[in-house]
C-alpha cells in the first residue's frame, strides 16, 4: 500500500503549501491580525460542538459531488456537470416531499433518479455521438438550473398558488426560495437520530453517515466488482476494453448515470436536512464545482473524498472566522491553492517517489528517456527506443 | 588524427535500481559500418541516449577525432555532426518533403525562407546518393520507404558524417532491403560512418564492418564480421545457443476452423476498399501466415475478423459457427483468440496490475467471479500459475503494474493469456514484433505446440525470417487483395518479395510497369 501513502502525501503537502499561501496573504493584507485569525481559521471547525456540526453538515453533499466527478474520472470520463446533476436532484427531492408529501426516504430516491437522468444524456452523446461529455455537461448545467427556476416558480397547486414556495404554506412575504420542510412536510427531512441533541445543532442529521456509506459502496465497485473492473479497463483504455469485449459505449453511459445519480443524491440530502431552502439562482451551484477540488484532493479514490471532503468544508467553516477583519473570499483563495497544487497532484507523486526511492518498479523495462532522473532532461526528443515496433 | 570519429569509452549510465550501460566501449572508424547489436533491454537506446546528450552518463568519455567532448542536449550533438534515422519516422505527415528536410535548419534571410537554396541542395543530394525524392510530396502521400529516404536526406542536409541506423528494415520489402545496404556502402565510400542498430543477424552479415555486441547493460566485446558467424553473434546476445530453425512436429491437418468468404473491408482514410474480396480458410493443425508489407490490409482484415471492426461484404464462419456479424465476446466464447498487432493499445490495459490483465478476457467467467465480484484469490491462483508456466518476468510478480514491465514480457503475458484460453483458432498479427531473439524463440515455439496440438493459427507477420520459418502455407497480402499462396518450403524470399511488392500476381496478369524497382 506504499502507492496509497504516497497519494496521502502529495495531497497532505498540497494541503500544507496552500495554507502557507494563504498564511503569506493574510500577512500581507493585515500582519497585526494575520497570525491570531490564522490559529483561529485551523481551529474554528473544532472550536465548539455546533461549528463541528456544521462541518460534517456541508461535508455530506462534498462527498457525494466529489464521489460524483471522482467515479467519473475513475472510468476516464471528465463530469464537470456535477452542479446541474446536484441542482435536479435537489428540486426533486424538494418537489417530492412538498408537493406528493412523501416521507424523506422516497425523496431522496427521487434525488438519485433525477440525478441520474442528468448525467444519463452526457453519457448518452459521448457514447453515442463521441460529443465531448465537458461540453454536454455544462450545457445541462445551464439548462438544470434555469429548469429548476422556472419549476419553483411556476408550478402551480390546484387553489392556484405556486405551490413551491412559501405562500402556498404559510402567509409570507418571501418569493426567491422554496417552502420551508419544517412546515410544508416534516417527514421529508431526514431524521436526525438524536444527533442534532447529541452535537447541539439544528444541522445535524445521519446525512454524513449516507455519505460515507456510499463513499465505501462505490469504493467496493470499483475494486472489487467486475462492474467496476469493465469501468475502470475502459476508463483506463478504451481500446483494450472493447479488445476484451466489454461493452465500452453502454459502459460510458452508465458510468455518467451513476456519477449523476451520486451528484443527485447530494442535492437531496443537502436540501432535505430542512435548515437551508432553495433559493432561485442566477448562477451555478458552487457545491458541484467543489465536488471537482474534492475528487482531485482525493486523487479521484473514493474513500479518499470522505475526508478531503471533510478537510474542505472543515477549512470553510474556519474561514467563516476571518470575518469581519478579512474578506471571508480569502479562503476561496486558499482553497483554489490547495487545488492548483494537488491538480500536480501526479507530478507531487513522482517527486515524492523519487525522494523516498520508493519507484523501483522498473528494474525491469528499459529506462523510458521520459522519466529521467536527475540528469537534465530535454523532454524535446524523446526517442526511446524501450518499444521496439 | 585519430583512427576513430567517435569513441565512447567506458560509459556508465546507472537508473534507480539497474545499470543500464556498465563500463560499455563503442569505437566507431572513419568510413565503416558498424553494428550495435542487442536484446531489447540490452542498454542500446541508453548508449545512443548517452550519444545524443539526452542522457548524462556517470562515468566515461565521449570523443569526436581524439578529442574529448562534453555533449549536453541534441544540438550539440547536431553540431557535432551526428545524425539519425529513427525508427519511427519523426516527420510532419502534412509538410512535403522538402519542408521535412528543411524543419529545424531552415534557410533563411533576415527570418524569411530561402526554399529555392534548400531545394537545390537537397535535388544534388538526392542525385549524389540516389535517393530519389520528390520534394513537393506530401509525407502521408509516399510510401514508408520514401520516407526513409527523407529521414536520410535530414541527415545529409545536416552535413552529418556519423550515421545512426535505429532498426531501419523493419518496414522495407527485401529488394528495399538491398537498396537500402547499397545505400549504406556508398555512405562509407564517401567516408561517412554508420552506426546501424537492429537484431536482424542477416543483415549484419551482408553490410557490417564491425559489430559491438551489448548484453544485459554490458560490453560483451567487438568483433570483425569477416570473422565471425551469425550463431556466435547471437551466442554473444542472448548468452546461449539459439536455434533459427523452427522445430515443427509432422503435420496432422484437421476439419476446417476458419472459413473466409469473400470478405471486403471499407477504408477508414480513402474511399478505396483496405480488403477486397479475401477469401482463405485455415484448417485444424496448421499455421497458415498471412505475410506482406504494411499497410496492405492486414490491420484492416485482422479487424474484421476479430470483430474490431465491420466488413462491407463477406462472411466468415468458425468451427461451423457464422461469426460475421457475431459480438467480439461471443467470437472468444466459440474460440477464437487474438493475439493484437498492438500490445499497448489493444493487447493490456497498462495501468491494470499484470493479473488484472491477465484475466482480461476471463474475468467473468464464474472461475474468477461470484455474484458480479471478482475472486482476487482466484485470479493471483491463476497469475502465479502462468506466470510461472510461461516464465513471464516482473519486478513484482502478479501486482506489478504492466506499463513497467519490459517489452518482451508483456508480450509474454499477452501470448499466455491467449493461448491460455484454449483456443480453436489462435490470430497472432506480428506476435514477435520488437523483441529480441530468445524472446523469439519462445513465441514461435508457443505457436507451433498450438499447432502440433491441433488446433488452427492464422499468423499475420511483416518479417520474412518468420514468415518463412514458421507457417505451413503462406498467403501474400497487397493492396487488400491476396496475390499468391506458397508452400514456404518451395518458395524463396525474392518471390516472396515480388508478389509483397504488388509486380507479380497469382490469380491475375498484372502488367505493372516497373512494378520491381517499389
Amino acid at each position: 500500500m506504499k502507492k496509497g501513502l504516497i497519494s496521502v502525501l502529495s495531497s497532505v503537502i498540497s494541503i500544507l503549501i496552500g495554507l502557507i499561501f494563504g498564511l503569506l496573504l493574510l500577512l500581507a493584507v493585515n500582519p497585526a491580525q494575520a497570525f491570531p485569525k490564522f490559529g483561529e481559521m485551523l481551529v474554528a471547525g473544532f472550536s465548539s460542538s455546533a461549528k463541528f456540526a456544521k462541518v460534517l453538515y456541508q461535508a455530506a453533499p462534498l462527498i457525494m459531488t466529489g464521489l460524483s466527478v471522482a467515479f467519473a474520472f475513475k472510468t476516464g470520463l471528465f463530469n464537470i456537470g456535477a452542479s446541474g446533476q446536484y441542482t435536479v436532484g435537489a428540486f426533486c427531492a424538494l418537489a417530492c416531499g412538498i408537493i406528493f408529501q412523501m416521507p424523506w426516504w422516497v425523496c431522496l430516491l427521487a434525488s438519485i433518479v433525477a440525478g441520474a437522468i442528468w448525467g444519463f444524456f452526457p453519457g448518452l452523446f459521448k457514447s453515442l455521438f463521441n460529443v465531448n461529455e465537458v461540453i454536454t455537461s455544462i450545457m445541462f448545467n445551464w439548462i438544470g438550473m434555469m429548469l429548476v427556476n422556472l419549476l419553483c416558480m411556476n408550478l402551480k397547486n390546484a387553489a392556484g398558488k405556486n405551490v413551491m414556495l412559501p405562500t402556498a404554506w404559510v402567509s409570507s412575504p418571501i418569493k426567491d426560495r422554496t417552502a420551508a420542510l419544517s412546515y410544508a412536510n416534516p417527514k421529508a427531512m431526514i431524521p436526525k437520530m438524536g444527533l442534532d441533541k447529541l452535537l447541539d445543532s439544528n444541522f445535524m442529521n445521519i446525512s454524513i453517515f449516507i455519505a460515507i456509506i456510499v463513499a465505501v459502496i462505490m469504493w467496493v465497485i470499483l475494486n472489487r466488482t467486475t462492474f467496476g473492473y469493465e469501468l475502470k479497463a475502459c476508463g483506463f483504455n478504451k481500446n483494450a476494453s472493447i479488445y476484451a469485449g466489454i461493452n465500452a459505449k453502454r459502459n460510458i453511459v452508465l458510468s455518467m448515470v451513476i456519477a449523476g445519480a451520486l451528484a443527485g443524491l447530494g442535492g437531496g440530502i443537502y436540501y432535505l436536512a430542512g435548515t437551508a431552502e432553495y433559493t432561485i439562482q442566477k448562477l451555478l451551484l458552487p457545491m458541484g464545482f467543489n465536488g471537482i477540488s474534492v475528487a482531485l484532493l482525493a486523487t479521484s479514490n473514493p474513500i479518499g473524498t470522505i475526508f478531503s471532503a471533510l478537510f474542505i468544508s472543515y477549512i470553510q467553516v474556519g474561514g467563516e472566522s476571518l470575518q469581519p477583519v478579512f474578506a471571508k473570499e480569502m479562503i476561496d483563495i486558499i482553497i483554489a491553492v490547495i487545488i492548483y497544487l494537488s491538480a500536480f497532484a501526479l507530478l507531487t507523486k513522482t517527486v515524492i517517489s523519487r525522494f523516498v526511492h520508493l519507484d523501483k518498479s522498473n528494474v525491469n523495462a528499459e529506462p523510458a528517456l521520459t522519466v529521467s532522473p536527475k540528469t537534465d532532461e530535454k523532454p524535446t526528443l524523446k526517442e526511446s527506443e524501450g518499444e521496439k515496433a | 588524427m585519430s583512427e576513430y570519429v567517435i569513441e565512447m569509452l567506458n560509459i556508465t549510465k546507472e537508473f534507480p535500481g539497474i545499470k543500464a550501460n556498465d563500463n560499455i566501449t563503442l569505437q566507431l572508424k572513419k568510413g565503416e559500418v558498424h553494428a550495435l547489436l542487442g536484446e531489447n533491454g540490452a542498454g542500446k537506446s541508453t548508449l545512443m541516449s548517452v550519444l545524443f546528450g539526452l542522457y548524462q552518463p556517470e562515468a566515461g568519455t565521449i570523443k569526436k577525432d581524439g578529442k574529448v567532448v562534453k555533449i549536453n542536449n541534441p544540438n550539440d550533438a547536431n553540431a557535432l555532426h551526428i545524425g539519425m534515422v529513427h525508427q519511427h519516422f519523426k516527420l510532419v505527415e502534412i509538410f512535403t518533403v522538402l519542408d521535412n528536410i528543411i524543419l529545424g535548419a531552415e534557410p533563411n534571410k533576415m527570418g524569411f525562407l530561402q526554399k529555392a537554396e534548400a531545394r537545390k541542395k537537397v535535388l544534388e543530394l538526392s542525385e549524389k546518393y540516389g535517393l530519389q525524392v520528390d520534394p513537393d510530396a506530401k509525407i502521408e502521400d509516399i510510401s514508408v520507404g520514401m520516407q526513409q529516404r527523407v529521414e536520410i536526406l535530414k541527415m545529409l542536409y545536416r552535413d552529418n558524417e556519423i550515421l545512426i541506423f535505429d532498426e531501419p528494415t523493419a518496414v522495407l520489402t527485401p529488394q528495399e532491403i538491398d537498396e537500402l545496404m547499397e545505400i549504406m556502402r556508398n555512405f562509407t565510400k564517401e567516408g561517412k560512418s554508420i552506426l546501424f542498430i537492429t537484431h536482424k543477424l542477416n543483415e549484419i552479415m551482408a553490410v557490417a564492418d564491425r559489430c559491438t555486441v551489448l548484453r544485459k547493460g554490458k560490453y560483451m566485446g567487438t568483433v570483425e564480421i569477416k570473422d565471425t558467424t551469425k550463431e556466435e553473434l547471437s551466442r554473444m546476445m542472448v548468452g546461449r545457443d539459439v536455434k533459427f530453425e523452427v522445430d515443427k512436429g509432422e503435420q496432422h491437418l484437421g476439419d476446417v476452423v476458419l472459413d473466409v468468404q469473400n470478405v471486403t473491408v471499407p477504408s477508414k482514410l480513402h474511399s478505396n476498399n483496405a480488403v477486397k474480396d479475401v477469401s482463405f480458410q485455415v484448417r485444424a493443425g496448421e499455421i497458415v501466415c498471412l505475410a506482406g508489407i504494411e499497410g496492405n490490409g492486414q490491420t484492416q482484415f485482422v479487424y474484421a475478423l476479430t470483430g474490431l471492426d465491420k466488413m462491407s461484404r463477406g462472411k466468415i464462419t468458425l468451427c461451423g459457427h457464422d461469426i460475421t456479424k457475431a459480438k467480439i465476446r461471443d467470437r472468444s466464447k466459440l474460440g477464437m483468440s487474438h493475439i493484437p498487432e498492438d500490445r499497448h493499445k489493444h493487447g493490456l490495459v497498462l495501468d491494470f496490475s499484470l493479473e488484472q490483465n491477465m484475466v482480461l478476457q476471463r474475468y467473468w467467467q464464474p472461475e474468477f467471479q461470484k455474484f458480479g465480484f471478482i475472486r482476487n484469490k482466484e485470479v493471483r491462483k491463476y497469475t502465479d500459475r502462468l506466470i510461472e508456466q510461461y516464465d513471464i518476468r516482473s519486478g513484482q510478480g502478479a501486482v506489478t503494474t504492466a506499463r513497467s514491465m519490459s517489452g518482451g514480457n508483456q508480450q509474454k503475458a499477452i501470448v499466455a493469456r491467449e493461448i491460455d484460453k484454449n483456443p480453436e483458432l489462435l490470430v497472432a498479427v506480428q506476435p514477435t514484433r520488437g523483441l529480441d531473439v530468445g524472446a523469439i524463440e519462445y513465441i514461435h515455439k508457443q505457436l507451433v505446440a498450438q499447432r502440433d496440438a491441433g488446433k488452427a493459427v492464422l499468423l499475420v507477420s511483416l518479417e520474412l525470417e518468420e514468415v518463412m520459418s514458421v507457417p505451413d502455407r503462406i498467403l501474400v497480402m497487397y493492396e487488400g487483395e491476396i496475390v499468391g499462396e506458397f508452400d514456404p518450403k518451395k518458395t524463396t524470399v525474392q518471390e516472396l518479395g515480388l508478389y509483397m511488392a504488388g509486380a507479380k500476381n497469382m490469380y491475375r496478369d498484372v502488367e505493372k510497369k516497373g512494378g520491381a524497382e517499389a
